[in-house]
């Protein structure tokens, strides 16, 4: 039985490796944020989110299946959260009865087993129910598939089979173990004895015996003093529990695979959720082939920032039409980094098949999105920070593509400016060459602007707004790259605030 | 026993308590000098110079014995780091450090053993695990007090805890404790009985030979183990606790064998509180000492010196031989790769060592180096190199660059200067003052004027300070300041030697031969990238 809800004909797995700059792709872009926002606190969620979101499709084709299916989730909100109840019900339920000590004793697995499967009987009905009624309000081929095989595939023989096996695993009467007192007088070396009466008159059979002997007996609704016992009488019982648990095992990896499929798209529904609460804009993106070039966005804005500042912000409208090398320029605080991040974060988004922050998105897909952010101190130590830098640049374009995407901020800047210009200049050049996207972010006013020198219809050259009484707008807009990045302004307003 | 004699009985078991003259406490001298300010965790000086690196590894798997309070807070007081010094002086015999070792492994046994005690809710338990409790404490105080008396002591600190352990070892109380443990251990080793379970109650006697049934009633469930998909048989765990259904045949049992049990509930009430509190007290805070030991015995392995600096509270006149980073020797010690060391000095006027010249050339980490040893010695620990006369601050502070962060709107630079100002509001002429690599994350032109600034301000509080930068001209600025350059091998440029050497700043960086030792030149990358 397959879901098939992320995939037209394979399942997603939520185990499946990263790609390798995932992790400083997430710190860099901050996804964290935006990964909280879809998880709400569920670190099941969570985990899938992530997973889908840095896991990027890289044909058009399987982005359009997950839009479709994501646009029935958005028409039926409430019955997809249903869906994924029962899928969660299912796993939870099967872990709560598993919970705890009592899982140690062989009698208890059994027990188990017929619990778990009278939860599963009830819940797999739910789906067939939801299949039956609901069926026709979905469009996309992912979920009319999935209600066509809950219709077909669900019938009550694993639990025949099941309950046969049941009735055959039960094992009564007393049994004598020997012990002796280890540390702290508790029992060890529990051996299994063999019984020296027939079970029915043990008691009996023991008041006749001449050496002493003093008896317990539990009141009668004393249930965990009954597991205490079979937890002793039990150990010599522990391999006939296994076979009936196996079989619980089929039905539970559906349930499993259907709740990792369906928690991506939850994911989505609460961020939509969330952004549409702001009022802020999202949108389908129309994803390109690999091999065009171009970033056309109407009011992108970073999602985790919106999220951070918990209200709509405003957002950047970029025309670029065959440009692959955008060089970002401008004041400090005017929202330089915070463009990069929405650039890389709706790449990613998109490529996994949701919507984007935008009012409208087109974009060539990639087959690999990088980050290289200026980072702290190498606390591993094992190299100054220019060489830290260049290393991670190392890595990165030991895995680049000329279909990549690469998004630098404040790159090459550990040496002094003309050392880091040369270096960042001879790297732009060669991706520049190789027809590679990218966007850099810098201060190195030298490299910015000899490139400014030799600027052709491919390149973009953008600069941080800043108006004339220091107030940042946080605007990006076309521009040329200028000699200072005003730090002074900041220095003053800093000291001034503590002389005063 | 009557009430008079109850009575004489209970002081004697109040002897232990002894009134040594002279010894307090292994890490502080006198009770006054314990009162020392425990530095907050979160402040950057640790993340910044890796001593939460060393801290962390120092205590690593002894978080039971708090050392971190203590490693956490540097000293104030001369005398206190000496006290220690010497302590650390005599911990040079292998005998002393085997001896505390072997103490200690016993006395957390022995805590083991009192936490169920104390926790379990079952008498018979209790005393079970009190009895195995009590049995360690004799076994590890009588040990050590053996073991101290064939080595030759020097400090102070450790001779009069020895004259202590002396007398309380040869106290009646503990003498007698000693005796009445060896005779119930005896007497408990012969137990052995019989339970009959039902699903609704149980019996108990004594065991009489009955033969092991375990293996016929395996055969029987063995068929419906398939061996396919996951495995559910369950490994039975031996757990220290117990139910009460235990606890009830537990009882049955003393029934059986009442003669044992009543000596041993007697034995329980009469002995609480059977440990000597500083005797704990020294276990807990001597490992102080044995973690820090360990950890530096990694680094001494490759061949790296450590010593007992000269610490002043008043010359600013400082010097360190063949110093190297600490956290840094520790990573390399196990991976065969050899630390550099450096030397430094500061005398007369100086005050404010400015580290430029090329990249990777081992500049931060003599920044580290440098805080590191100070921060050290404030300790009482030995230090990194071969000879080392260091001051005892007030306060170091540290400025290393920070990743950038969304929650904080400000802005990188300003955030740099805020925290920079930060500094300013709390630095004095004792403090030390540690700055790697300030504004990089403007242009050339600002980053030059904003140093400028800041280092007028370092030069009018008159602190010590260690400033890395690749604007070598802050190092001509005063002559408070001294250069200090990271240095090349003459015959290959892109060599670095991570030797940080005094001479004035020669303007050259090699970043150049970095990015071509990653290849990331123009014509390598063009072959690079796979079209």
């Amino acid at each position: 039985m397959n879901v098939f809800l992320m995939y037209k004909d394979r399942d997603f797995n939520p185990e499946q490796p990263l790609p390798p700059q995932a992790e400083t792709v997430v710190q860099d872009l901050e996804l964290d944020t935006l990964l909280k926002a879809m998880a709400r606190d569920d670190t099941f969620l969570l985990s899938i989110s992530k997973t889908a979101l840095l896991s990027s499709l890289t044909d058009v084709q399987s982005i359009h299946y997950r839009q479709d299916v994501l646009k029935d989730c958005l028409n039926n909100n409430s019955l997809i959260r249903e869906l994924y109840g029962v899928a969660f019900d299912a796993i939870e339920s099967e872990k709560k009865i598993y919970f705890g000590l009592l899982s140690k004793y062989p009698d208890i697995i059994l027990s188990r087993s017929i619990k778990v499967l009278t939860i599963f009987v009830e819940l797999l009905k739910h789906l067939r129910k939801i299949a039956d009624e609901h069926s026709s309000d979905f469009k996309s081929h992912g979920f009319t598939a999935l209600f066509a095989m809950l219709q077909r595939e669900l019938s009550d023989e694993y639990f025949n089979t099941v309950q046969y096996h049941l009735k055959t695993l039960r094992l009564r009467g007393g049994v004598w173990i020997s012990a002796r007192l280890g540390e702290g007088n508790k029992g060890v070396h529990y051996t299994l004895r063999k019984p020296l009466a027939k079970d029915k008159n043990w008691i009996r059979s023991i008041l006749g015996k001449k050496p002493p002997s003093f008896t317990y007996t539990l009141s009668e609704r004393d249930e965990s003093g009954a597991r205490a016992l079979s937890d002793l009488r039990d150990r010599g019982l522990n391999a006939s529990a296994n076979a009936l648990a196996q079989a619980t095992d089929h039905i539970l990896s559906f349930f499993s695979a259907l709740r990792s499929e369906l928690a991506f798209y939850v994911g989505c529904l609460n961020l939509h959720e969330t952004l549409s609460g702001y009022g802020a804009p999202s949108c389908f993106p129309l994803p390109l082939g690999l091999q065009e070039r171009k970033h056309l966005t109407k009011e992108l804005y970073d999602v985790s920032l919106a999220l951070q500042m918990d209200k709509k912000i405003s957002g950047n409208t970029v025309q670029a039409e065959h440009i692959h090398l955008v060089i970002i320029t401008g004041a400090n605080r005017g929202g330089k980094s915070t463009f990069l991040r929405s650039i890389g974060t709706a790449q990613l988004m998109m490529q996994c098949g949701m919507f984007v922050p935008a009012e409208s998105f087109t974009a060539n897909i990639t087959d690999g999105i990088f980050t290289h952010f200026k980072r702290e101190e190498d606390s591993s130590m094992k190299s100054g920070k220019l060489d830290e830098e260049l290393r991670r640049m190392n890595d990165i374009l030991n895995n680049v593509t000329t279909n990549s995407i690469l998004l630098f901020n404040e790159s090459f800047a550990a040496t002094n400016e003309r050392e880091g210009s040369e270096i960042a200049r001879q790297i732009t050049r060669a991706l520049y060459a190789k027809g590679i996207k990218v966007f850099f972010v810098t201060h190195l006013f030298d490299f910015a602007e000899s490139l400014y020198r030799e600027k052709t219809d491919n390149m973009l050259f953008l600069r941080a707004e800043r108006q004339s009484d220091t107030k940042r707008t946080f605007r990006i807009l076309e521009g040329k790259p200028l000699q200072t990045s005003f730090g002074d302004d900041v220095y003053a307003e800093v000291f001034r605030a503590d002389t005063t | 026993m009557n009430v008079t004699e109850e009575r004489a009985y209970m002081s004697q078991l109040t002897l232990p308590r002894i009134e040594s003259a002279s010894y307090h406490s292994i890490v502080y001298r006198n009770s006054e000098n314990s009162i020392q300010k425990e530095r907050v965790k979160s402040d950057p000086v640790y993340s910044d110079l890796n001593l939460d690196q060393i801290i962390g590894s120092v205590t690593s798997g002894k978080e039971k014995y708090l050392l971190t309070s203590i490693y956490y807070t540097p000293l104030r007081d001369i005398e206190t780091v000496i006290y220690r010094q010497d302590i650390f002086r005599d911990f040079e015999d292998k005998k002393l450090l085997r001896a505390v070792t072997s103490f200690s492994e016993e006395m957390s046994t022995m805590r083991r053993y009192m936490h169920l005690a104390e926790t379990l809710k079952y008498l018979y338990h209790k005393e079970g695990w009190f009895l195995a409790a009590v049995d360690v404490y004799c076994t590890a105080v009588a040990s050590l007090d053996g073991d101290l008396s064939h080595i030759d002591l020097q400090s102070e600190g450790l001779r009069s805890f020895r004259e202590y352990l002396q007398v309380y070892t040869n106290s009646s109380g503990f003498q007698k404790l000693l005796s009445e443990t060896e005779n119930l251990k005896e007497e408990f080793s012969t137990v052995e009985y019989c339970v009959l379970l039902k699903r609704n109650g149980c019996s108990v006697k004594k065991y009489e030979n009955e033969i092991d049934y375990s293996d016929e009633v395996e055969k029987i469930f063995k068929k419906f183990n398939q061996g396919v998909e996951k495995e559910y048989g369950i490994k039975l765990q031996k757990s220290t606790g117990m139910n009460y259904v235990e606890a009830k045949i537990l009882e049955l049992v003393a029934r059986l064998y009442p003669g044992g049990f009543s000596k041993l509930d007697s034995y329980y009430t009469e002995n609480t509180g059977f440990a000597d509190k500083k005797i704990e007290v020294f276990n807990r805070e001597v490992q102080f000492y044995t973690a820090y030991l360990e950890y530096i015995s990694m680094v001494k392995q490759v061949g790296l010196n450590f010593c007992y600096p000269e610490v002043s509270a008043d010359k600013k006149s400082i010097y360190a031989e063949e110093t190297f980073d600490l956290a840094l020797a520790y990573k390399v010690a196990g991976k065969n790769d050899s630390v550099v060391c450096n030397d430094f000095f500061l005398k007369g006027e100086e005050r404010i060592i400015v580290v430029s010249g090329p990249n990777q050339g081992g500049k931060t980490t003599f920044a580290r180096t440098f805080g590191q040893l100070h921060y050290l010695a404030s300790l009482g620990c030995p230090v990194p190199g071969r000879r080392a006369g260091l001051y005892l601050y007030d306060r170091i502070f540290t400025h290393f660059e920070k990743q950038e962060n969304i929650k904080n709107l400000r802005g990188k630079l300003q955030d740099e200067l805020v925290r920079m100002n930060n500094i300013f509001k709390d630095a004095n002429s004792d403090s030390i003052i540690i700055m790697n690599e300030i504004f990089t994350s403007t242009t050339l032109k600002d980053g030059l004027f904003l140093s400028r600034e800041i280092m007028k301000k370092i030069i009018q509080l008159d602190a010590l300070c260690v400033l890395v930068t690749f604007m070598d001209e802050l190092s001509l600025l005063s002559r408070k300041t001294v250069s200090m350059v990271s240095t090349v091998v003459p015959e290959n440029p892109a060599l670095r030697t991570y030797k940080i050497v005094r001479k004035p700043a020669d303007g050259l960086a090699y970043a150049q031969s970095i990015a071509e030792k990653y290849r990331l030149t123009y014509p390598l990358l063009k072959e690079r990238i796979h079209s």
